[in-house]
């Protein structure tokens, strides 16, 4: 095959693996069916389909790989947990909600390579049995969606969708569902309820663990974009020679999201845990703006635990007592966990020196507090709190004692929620206390301690004095 | 009842703040912990809806047998058999989750207790807290929680988030949104048990707002159901909010009288006064529920139009007299008449105390004219029966009618011929409910009337007896499902209102018929001795939740919906 050439400007930095984006920002490529089957599209789809489904399943199981939607979770294992006396409908749902501030790699992939997606959301279909699939895309993908209807469509007329696909006798179709425009309708629960048609109020499990009572109460696997397209790369390589990519229990390529303060932020396709933090800002994105400083990196979408710039991280790796610089750590999921955060969605968000820290958590805590669903009382009462309290400290009208009320408001959210937006909003909060209480504590007066602080008790009593 | 053939129910060990104990598999945690007397506390669960798990009250730690790693020995058994707990440091929902084979519950602990101030705490800090001018102060879960387990001062120095107040949701309804705390109650209620899904949230996050979707009303016949299961004073009844505060109120247990089904309620009154009706859970009758039409038909009791005196037609019209003097002159009158000249016509609002005392009455007057008046609506498809008299089922064993109200034509035709010439009409306004005329009444050479409230039919009586409502007596009645069960006197009636059984008594004694009965238990004593049904029965026998009494076919079609609920594990029931 010709070397593949990339449009001028985008070409991949050179320690990228393309293999989900081999198509993104590439010359002469369009999301049309014959390019992507000019290229051996839905090859792998053919070859499932004379598979047993098990057999698919064994080869993610083996290929390793982990959702690459927040969790990390390992999709082979996701799969087997439909329940194996089963007599219900299957669903397969593809959470393309992609709202994760800092992440933006699945509207890449839907807008320039969706039958990449279509084939391995078929292939993943037929291993788990299911005829009915749903793609669920954020109501601000208008374009996305149309790209995918179209794809869909396209699919349908080759018969790699509807009945008989590819002249066997398992049939398909997908469906795309346009979103509700907000944040909780990506976390998997609210997204079958919103799916369903009711608000995206997140399901408690246990009971509602969706493999085993997802939509409409029946086994349900919800994967993430990325981690679909993942399918048909395994199925291509098999899984113990996908299992060579990336790094062991961290398989696989991933793509990072970089924003913030770089000098060339973008997407970057890199192998699992074998590239460092470093490197990605260093090399990948060209390094930091001129005279600047890391002051802090959010490795894995906002609601990841925030790492200091000058931080050192003792961790264990294979038994041993190493000791990371920020720059050095591998970006995969174990060593980042390690480091008390976690690769997330892939959004890394780089914060240098010339940023306030107070503005930046004030920032995080609005986006929570505006996209908490309001289901739970922790995190809908606790989420505005934690806003309302850093817009003081913002604001020069905080004072010390805010910021042990502010870590005491997350600490009541932290695994006490419906769901994890419990976290992802309180996470922030605590991070950004433990790693920057004195930058947070300097943004505040001590002469507010006992201040009214509050227009509502200020004008009671002022009306008092009268 | 014989358990045979059912599969033997599996039970599973559970430790709770230390003590071992064993219940049902598929047991919540939370209602296994109240068995134990171990109450943990609660805003968004109620046995009889689903579970959504949002209030996050009943958080409880939680832990479970350490679980041995490859190549690791299981862990061991004590004495008992019990294995170590390792207990999980975050927190789970008592009230969805159930209780699995040698868990352990700390409902006592720190973490649980720093659990409960945290929801205390977030509950509060947006809450008008307005409890001075709020219906709910004195039965608000909010203030019963914030006692036991707030921790007194606020660390909020923020703006409170403002919400809508004083919101029309229905005729009977109205909703205060900064009260609400999103617990879902009352959205669960009407979709699950009223199939009325009018109620949903609007926004999101802290600005979360209870509302009615546009262009609809919470106006079905079951909606102030909403306003009892909810735990704070955000949906409150407009006929009884601000009536009276909620700790002046005497409660005793009694069944609603408006339909046959017999609703097991509350009465709340002051001073003579009832204030409201709330429904009494009773898994045989009205599961926690009751329908609008009975919890509101109460305010009669409380009229102008009250009779409160024995009245005996003089010269001038109705005049007021001595009970003594007011039986004397019935029992005159009666005396007069030959056999069947008098009809007796009673009512299945009366108790069985009360048909009882009437059937004696006949028997003493020599009459075969004996019926009452039946009363129907339409049936709804969840409690309201269509017989709205709540004792037709008494009326027919009692009085040993086929089919009630069959013998009223027989009694005008009677009263048009002239063979009847005297009436004895117990609690029922002929006039307006059962078709009799002014005129046809006129005719008559006596007529003895009792009745709660002045009405038509009085003005034709020559004695008019102000006889007691529902609150205001003690007896039984039999409901639609053949269940005994027993009215309490929570109100003494105005003025001179006597029970009904003892005006009968009063006057079978003028009549020449000594009986021996001083109570209302020697009326059931004697009725028991009469009417095998009742046999080894007393009014204390049938307790607050009443007994089964007959066989009948009747289904209650709510509660054969929560049965099937109950069954596939939806709720608890
Ligand atoms: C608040 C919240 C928001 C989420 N948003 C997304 C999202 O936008 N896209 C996504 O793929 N997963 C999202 N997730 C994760 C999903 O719940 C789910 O774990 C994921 O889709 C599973 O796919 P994967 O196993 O392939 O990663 C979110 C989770 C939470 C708690
Ligand atoms: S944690 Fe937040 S987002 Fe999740 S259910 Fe509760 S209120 Fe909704
Ligand atoms: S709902 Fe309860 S806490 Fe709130 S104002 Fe009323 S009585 Fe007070
Ligand atoms: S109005 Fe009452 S019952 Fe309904 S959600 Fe609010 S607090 Fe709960
Ligand atoms: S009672 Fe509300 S979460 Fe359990």
């Amino acid at each position: 095959m010709a070397a593949i050439k990339y449009l001028a400007g985008k070409e991949p930095h050179p320690n990228e693996h393309r293999m989900i984006f081999r198509n993104v920002d590439r010359e002469g490529w369009d999301p049309s069916i014959d390019t992507y089957l000019g290229e051996g599209g839905y090859e792998q789809l053919k070859k499932a389909v004379a598979m047993e489904p098990q057999a698919i399943t064994d080869e993610v199981k083996k290929a390793g790989v982990r959702g690459r939607g927040g969790a990390g979770f390992p999709a082979g294992v996701k799969w087997g947990f439909i329940p194996p006396n089963n007599t219900k409908p299957v669903y397969l749902i593809c959470n393309a909600d992609e709202s994760e501030p800092g992440t933006f790699k699945d509207r890449y992939i839907i807008h320039q390579d969706p039958h990449q997606l279509i084939e391995g959301m078929a292939i993943a279909c037929f291993a788990v049995g299911a005829k009915l699939a749903y793609i669920y895309i954020r109501e601000e993908f208008p374009e996305g969606a149309a790209i995918l209807e179209k794809a869909i469509a396209e699919a349908h007329e080759k018969g790699f969708l509807g009945k008989g696909i590819c002249g066997s006798d398992f049939d398909l179709e997908i469906y795309v569902h346009r979103g509700a425009g907000a944040y909780i309708c990506g976390e998997e629960t609210g997204l079958i309820e919103s799916l369903e048609g009711k608000r995206p109020y997140p399901r408690i499990k246990p009971p509602y663990f969706p493999a085993a009572m997802g939509l409409y109460l029946c086994p349900t696997i919800v994967n993430n974009v990325e981690t679909l397209c993942h399918v048909k790369h395994i199925l291509d390589m098999g899984g113990e020679e996908y299992a060579k990519l990336g790094t062991p229990n961290n398989t696989g390529t991933r793509i990072l999201c970089v924003s913030g303060d770089v000098q060339k932020p973008g997407y970057f396709e890199v192998q699992v845990g074998k590239v460092t933090l470093g490197e990605v800002i260093n090399d990948m994105c060209g390094g930091l703006k001129p005279g600047r400083k890391i002051q802090a990196v959010i490795p894995g979408g906002s609601s990841a635990k925030v790492l200091r710039g000058d931080e050192t991280f003792k961790i264990k790796k294979g038994g041993e007592d190493v000791e990371l610089k920020l720059e050095d750590i591998p970006m995969d999921f174990d060593t980042l966990a390690a480091c008390g955060s976690m690769a997330g969605s892939g959004g890394v968000i780089v914060i240098d020196d010339s940023r306030s820290i107070s503005w930046v958590l004030n920032n995080i805590n609005a986006f929570y507090a505006h996209e908490s669903c309001g289901q739970c009382t922790p995190c809908r009462e606790g989420s505005l709190w934690m806003k309302k309290i850093t817009d003081r400290v913002v604001a020069g009208k905080a004072a010390p004692s805010d910021i042990d009320t502010l870590d005491a408001v997350a600490r009541n959210i932290d695994g006490r929620t419906i769901c994890a937006f419990g976290e992802a909003c309180s996470w922030p909060t605590e991070s950004f206390i433990q790693k920057f209480r004195d930058e947070l504590v300097a943004s505040t007066n001590p002469d507010l301690d006992e201040a009214i602080v509050n227009p509502e008790t200020e004008l009671a009593a002022a009306h008092l004095a009268r | 009842m014989s358990d045979e053939g059912k599969p033997a129910v599996e039970m599973v060990d559970v430790q709770i703040d230390g003590e071992w104990h064993q219940f049902p598999k598929g047991t919540r945690m939370i209602e296994a912990c109240r068995q134990v007397g171990k109450e943990v506390p609660h805003y968004c669960y109620h046995p009889k809806l689903t579970s959504p798990g949002n209030c996050r009250m009943c958080l409880v730690e939680m832990g479970m047998p350490p679980r041995p790693r490859p190549g690791e020995d299981p862990p061991e058994k004590d004495e008992n058999g019990h294995l170590p707990i390792s207990w999980i440091p975050r927190p789970v929902i008592a009230c969805a989750n159930t209780v699995a084979p040698n868990m352990g519950i700390r409902t006592d602990s720190d973490l649980t207790h720093a659990c409960r101030q945290g929801v205390m705490e977030l509950l509060l800090i947006n809450h008008p807290l307005d409890c001075p001018i709020c219906d709910q102060a004195g039965e608000c879960r909010l203030q019963e929680f914030s006692v036991e387990h707030g921790n007194g001062g606020s660390r909020f120095r923020e703006q409170k988030v403002k919400k809508p107040k004083n919101v029309d949701i229905g005729p009977r309804i109205r909703l205060d949104d900064e009260r609400c705390i999103m617990c879902s109650r009352c959205i669960r209620f009407t979709d699950e048990v009223a199939d009325d899904p009018v109620l949903g949230f609007t926004d999101r996050g802290s600005h979360t707002v209870l509302t009615v979707h546009p262009g609809q009303q919470l106006a079905n016949n079951y909606s102030l159901n909403t306003v009892d299961i909810c735990p704070v004073g955000a949906l409150t009844s407009n006929d009884f909010r601000f009536q009276m505060r909620v700790w002046f109120l005497k409660e005793d247990k009694s069944i609603c009288t408006s339909c046959g089904r017999g609703c097991n309620i509350t009465i709340g009154s002051r001073e003579d006064e009832v204030y409201r009706l709330t429904p009494r859970e009773n898994n045989e009758v009205n599961s926690a529920w009751m329908c609008d039409h009975g919890r509101l038909n109460f305010h009669y009791l409380n009229s102008e139009m009250r009779l409160t005196d024995p009245l005996v037609r003089g010269a001038e019209g109705h005049e007021t007299v001595a009970w003594g003097d007011a039986i004397q002159a019935a029992a005159d009158a009666l005396g007069r008449c030959e056999a069947n000249e008098i009809a007796l016509i009673a009512s299945g609002r009366l108790t069985n105390e009360e048909l009882f005392m009437a059937r004696r009455l006949a028997s003493v007057m020599k009459t075969e004219f004996v019926d009452i008046v039946p009363r129907s609506g339409e049936a709804d498809d969840y409690l309201l029966a269509a017989d709205r008299n709540p004792n037709t089922n008494g009326a027919k064993l009692v009085l040993g009618l086929d089919e009630p109200g069959q013998a009223l034509k027989d009694i005008r035709e009677g009263m048009a011929q002239g063979r009847i010439k005297a009436l004895v009409v117990l609690q029922e306004n002929l006039i307006d409910d059962a078709g009799f005329t002014a005129e046809e009444l006129g005719k008559l050479d006596f007529i003895l009337h009792t009745y709660p409230l002045a009405n038509p039919t009085a003005e034709t009586a020559d004695v008019v007896l102000p006889g007691a409502a529902f609150s205001e007596k003690r007896g039984s009645m039999i409901n639609l499902t053949g269940r005994l069960q027993r009215l309490n006197r929570a109100t003494d009636g105005p003025g001179q209102t006597r029970e009904v059984w003892e005006i009968v008594r009063d006057l079978i004694q003028a009549l020449g018929g000594g009986n021996g009965i001083y109570l209302i238990e020697d009326v059931f004593k004697q009725m028991a001795g009469e009417i095998a049904e009742f046999e080894g029965l007393t009014l204390s026998k049938i307790g607050d939740l009443g007994v089964p009494l007959l066989e009948t076919d009747e289904k209650i079609p709510l509660l054969e919906r929560e049965r099937e609920r109950v069954a596939k594990g939806i709720i608890v029931g």
